[in-house]
């Protein structure tokens, strides 16, 4: 398994099918009465989150805690974070500590892979700017293949703030690994346009293409775009691209509707229909900590790789 | 053992290529007093330190149009005397340094000061550039006249971009009494606002704001177009886009008074070399993509670009040791320019020699009427001479002779290497090594 | 001779220690054992050790119902987190199903796996196992024990006891993963 997962690009279609096998196994020491194995005991995990964010980081915490490792939780509320220290001075205070692993979240696109040029330790990005949320998109499509029972084949549409998204992104790229059909839809200020170089199709009209998905996904979109010119309003975007009631209706009954959170209740989502991706956050949560367990797991428990280990380990 | 320096210096079985005359051939090189004394088996090298340059190629020594030298203001940085020292090892033998120091140099006492520290290095000339308009804000001229006075040849407000078109109309019109040109760095700031690199596919897969190449390209259309109305004497830096080069070509079609340059690392990398978030290729204009990559090659191959010019930028470590948007813009780049110049256009086959070596040497001592350097190398004429060896691989990395490391071609094998270099006839730069 | 099984074959020549009708009898004698020990089917449950071990788990499943008529639980259990070697080896190991589906307290429970070796395999599922309750008893059931303790365990029912090498390879094919039922020694490691 690979050494640092900081894009899902990293990862061959063959280390998603594992990581997600793996973390049917993980799932199910979810339901034990004792919800934790001995596999990553004397191992650290280091959770360094300079952005706000306690469901991940908690879905990280829960997922280490579970595998007997010790953790450390370095956040913005408190420690070095907030008082200023440069990353690199942290990161070389993390290696000190023998570190294993450290789950980096940061408001910096390009800030896990800056790190692995300080520590030994793997990292693992947690979400980073506007790049990518791995960890995100295969939770995500362990939901989708429990739901329908593959992956290959499903078509998703994904609405939204495509250009600020690292969850779009990496999203994205997770779907065309695995033979899935993306469909960006959003306004063409908010939609780069390299976007279909990227393994998806585009469309600027919602209507059309919510018929013919398996799978709804929406992104928050935050109110301050408008102040930046993306769109004249909230009004309008919500008019043409927002999850009305009378959307909803226009899926194919099977249909599954997902929403990364937190919600922007009038923006791309009405109010009336804010609770449908409900039924899915719940199983979202449950997903999210085994499909950590099974990468920490698969990434901690090979070999130690020697300074200077390549990207994939042994 | 760095040599002495010498007064008197015999260059050896060289091939001597200088583009000022045209001139092409091995030969000996004799350089007496500051100056090239004789040329050819006659030179008599009684006295002399001789110097073996038979595999060697000896040009005029290198000008460069665009360095910052970070003095006043940013010592930590760079100094003059440690910038010039870079350019002595990079075998050049004149530098401009731009003036968004601290303070500006908006005056001639900034002027003055910046030559006096270069006289004291003795390393190479300095040209020091002239802001255009006070303090950078790009709203009312600087002291031109008096800074023209004072020896300046080109004003440019360079690490920003003059926004209002007025300004610039004006900048252009007044320096016309003075034969000084305008330089400008073609930058629209609302399209660029908030950028890190080009924007494209690359940008989008990093998840970091890009710049379109339109932020320069509307600019070079506006300043042209000003240069036309003004009929004044344009120097566009660093051009990075496409569409840029291809303005400039027609504009000099009809016969505007522009020049242009282009700096190696946007000759050599495109936007893909940015995977992997170094931030010593974070620079400003962006390194773009391949295809504008091809036009500004092609630019120097046709001429419509005059010079190739470093934009050396100094940046302290921990600068640059920070996450990619935090980081600021900038490389260093004297020491490695003429080796990125000869691996990726001589070596590669899409300039000639000759071409290359006019391009940092001969065009750009002309554009900054820069007597004494750029050739040509005959008697009589101040001894400002660069040796290389062309074919000579290296891999770059520290230490260098600047006093910042943030290089974009860390790592990278060049094929071509300075090995001494002549300023006024005195060996600065011998074996590689500087002699101060 | 077997032809080569896509479960690793370690190539070279293999020696059949225990046929199909040899393995049946060793199952049906373990199984009235098993019976005999726990006086009856009572608080039995059997949990085999994946892979191969829950299949045997089965197969006793089906004596015991076919001698007592009663249905014992059969559990499966993957043991791959509960290792000793976790970051010893190049890669980390690959994960089977766990399924046990009823609850371990109070009972006893027969581990049941293909082949005891060094004893690491049956300790590791044991610790596994008390994070699922406090059983009244543990049993170990195997088809082979090739001696090699490397701790102390013993198997309570075994089927053969075979005397190895610790260069030579103990393997069992069951039909219902490989296609037919023996028991082979081989060449080469583990």
């Amino acid at each position: 398994m690979i050494k640092h997962l900081l894009s899902v690009n990293d990862l061959t279609r063959e280390d998603v099918v594992r990581i997600l096998d793996t973390a049917e196994s993980f799932r199910e020491v979810g339901t034990r009465v004792i919800k934790k194995v001995p596999a990553l005991r004397g191992r650290t995990v280091v959770n360094l989150f300079y952005e706000d964010s306690t469901r991940t980081r908690i879905s990280f915490e829960l997922a280490a805690k579970r595998l007997s490792a010790d953790v450390i939780n370095f956040s913005t509320s408190g420690s070095s974070v907030a008082k200023g220290e440069s990353l690199k001075d942290t990161a070389l205070t993390l290696q000190a500590m023998g570190a294993d692993a450290i789950v980096i979240r940061h408001s910096s696109s390009g800030s896990p892979a800056t790190l692995t040029r300080w520590v030994s330790a793997s990292v693992l990005n947690a979400g980073d700017g506007t790049h990518e949320h791995p960890t995100q998109a295969l939770l995500d499509l362990y939901t989708m293949r429990e739901r329908f029972g593959q992956v290959d084949g499903l078509k998703v549409a994904i609405v939204g703030d495509v250009l600020h998204s690292r969850v779009a992104r990496s999203l994205t790229f997770a779907l065309s690994k695995m033979g899935a059909e993306a469909t960006l839809v959003g306004p063409p200020t908010l939609i780069p346009p390299d976007a279909p170089a990227w393994g998806a199709t585009v469309s600027h009209e919602l209507d059309p293409v919510l018929p013919k998905v398996n799978v709804c996904y929406v992104l928050r979109v935050q109110r301050e775009r408008q102040r930046r010119q993306f769109f004249p309003s909230v009004r309008e975007y919500a008019r043409f691209y927002g999850l009305s009631r009378e959307r909803v209706a226009m899926l194919p009954e099977e249909a599954m509707i997902m929403h990364p959170g937190p919600m922007n209740r009038g923006v791309e989502i009405a109010s009336d229909v804010a609770d449908l991706p409900r039924s899915v956050i719940t199983e979202q949560v449950t997903n999210g900590i085994a499909v950590r367990m099974s990468l920490l797991y698969l990434m901690l428990a090979g070999e130690r790789v020697p300074e200077g280990g390549g990207a994939h380990a042994a | 053992m760095p040599p002495r320096p010498t007064r008197k210096v015999l260059l050896r079985g060289a091939r001597l290529v200088d583009p000022a005359s045209g001139r092409d051939g091995t030969t000996d090189v004799l350089v007496a007093d500051g100056q090239v004394a004789a040329l050819g088996r006659d030179a008599s090298s009684s006295g002399a330190s001789v110097l073996d340059c038979s595999g060697l190629v000896v040009a005029p020594g290198l000008v460069d149009l665009h360095t910052h030298l970070r003095e006043p203001g940013r010592e930590d940085k760079e100094t003059v005397e440690t910038g010039c020292r870079a350019a002595a090892v990079g075998g050049f033998t004149a530098v401009a340094a731009m003036a968004n120091t601290d303070p500006v140099a908006d005056n001639a006492a900034v002027i003055q000061e910046v030559l006096a520290l270069a006289d004291k290095a003795g390393l190479c000339e300095v040209f020091p550039v002239g802001a255009i308009t006070r303090g950078l804000e790009g709203e009312s001229l600087s002291d031109i006249g008096e800074m023209a006075t004072a020896g300046v040849r080109m004003f440019s407000d360079d690490g920003k971009c003059v926004q209002r078109a007025r300004v610039l109309r004006m900048a252009l019109e007044y320096a016309n009494a003075f034969d000084v040109v305008v330089a400008e760095h073609c930058e629209e700031e609302s399209l660029a606002e908030g950028s890190q690199m080009h924007e494209g596919y690359y940008s989008s897969v990093l998840g970091l704001a890009g710049q379109p190449r339109e932020a320069e390209e509307a600019i070079v259309a506006r300043d042209l177009q000003l240069a036309r109305l003004t009929r004044g004497r344009l120097h566009l830096c660093h051009l990075s886009a496409g569409g840029s080069v291809e303005l400039v070509r027609r504009a000099k079609a009809d016969g505007l008074r522009v020049t242009a340059e282009v700096t190696p690392h946007h000759l050599a990398l495109t936007d893909e070399d940015l995977t992997g978030y170094d931030t010593n290729r974070k620079v400003n204009p962006p390194i773009r993509s391949e295809e504008d990559r091809e036009a500004l090659r092609a630019g120097i191959a046709d001429r419509t670009i005059d010079a190739i010019a470093t934009d050396h930028a100094p940046h302290a470590v921990e600068d640059k040791e920070q996450e990619f948007d935090h980081a600021p813009p900038g490389t260093i780049g004297l020491e490695t320019a003429l080796a990125v110049a000869l691996t990726e256009l001589v070596h590669t086959g899409l300039a000639p020699l000759q071409q290359v070596l006019a391009a940092m040497s001969t065009s750009p001592a002309r554009i900054l009427r820069a007597s004494g350097q750029g050739g040509p190398i005959e008697p009589g004429s101040d001894a400002n001479l660069v040796a290389f060896a062309p074919e000579s691989t290296w891999v770059v990395d520290a230490p260098f002779a600047s006093k910042s490391r943030n290089c974009a071609f860390l790592g990278r094998t060049l094929r071509g290497r300075v090995v001494h270099t002549i300023f006024r006839g005195d060996l600065v730069v011998g074996d590689g090594e500087a002699a101060r | 001779m077997t032809g080569g099984h896509p479960a690793g074959t370690a190539g070279g020549r293999e020696t059949r220690l225990m046929d199909e009708t040899e393995i049946r009898r060793a199952t049906t004698r373990i199984a009235h054992e098993i019976l005999e020990r726990n006086k009856g089917p009572g608080d039995l449950v059997l949990v085999g050790i994946a892979a191969r071990g829950d299949d045997l788990a089965r197969r006793l499943a089906a004596e015991i119902r076919r001698i007592e008529g009663a249905d014992v639980p059969v559990g499966v259990l993957d043991i791959t987190f509960y290792r000793d070697d976790i970051g010893l080896r190049a890669d980390a190991p690959e994960v089977h199903e766990t399924r046990i589906g009823f609850d371990v307290a109070g009972k006893t429970v027969v581990v049941v796996d293909d082949v005891l070796y060094t004893g690491r395999t049956v300790r590791a599922a044991m610790d596994e196992l008390v994070d699922f309750g406090r059983p009244r008893a543990m049993h170990l059931a195997v088809l082979v024990d090739r001696g090699h303790r490397e701790l102390p365990i013993r198997a309570d029912f075994v089927g053969k006891n075979v005397p190895t090498r610790a260069d030579e390879r103990v393997r069992v094919a069951l039909r219902e993963v490989d296609g037919e039922d023996a028991v082979l020694l081989g060449e080469g490691p583990r």
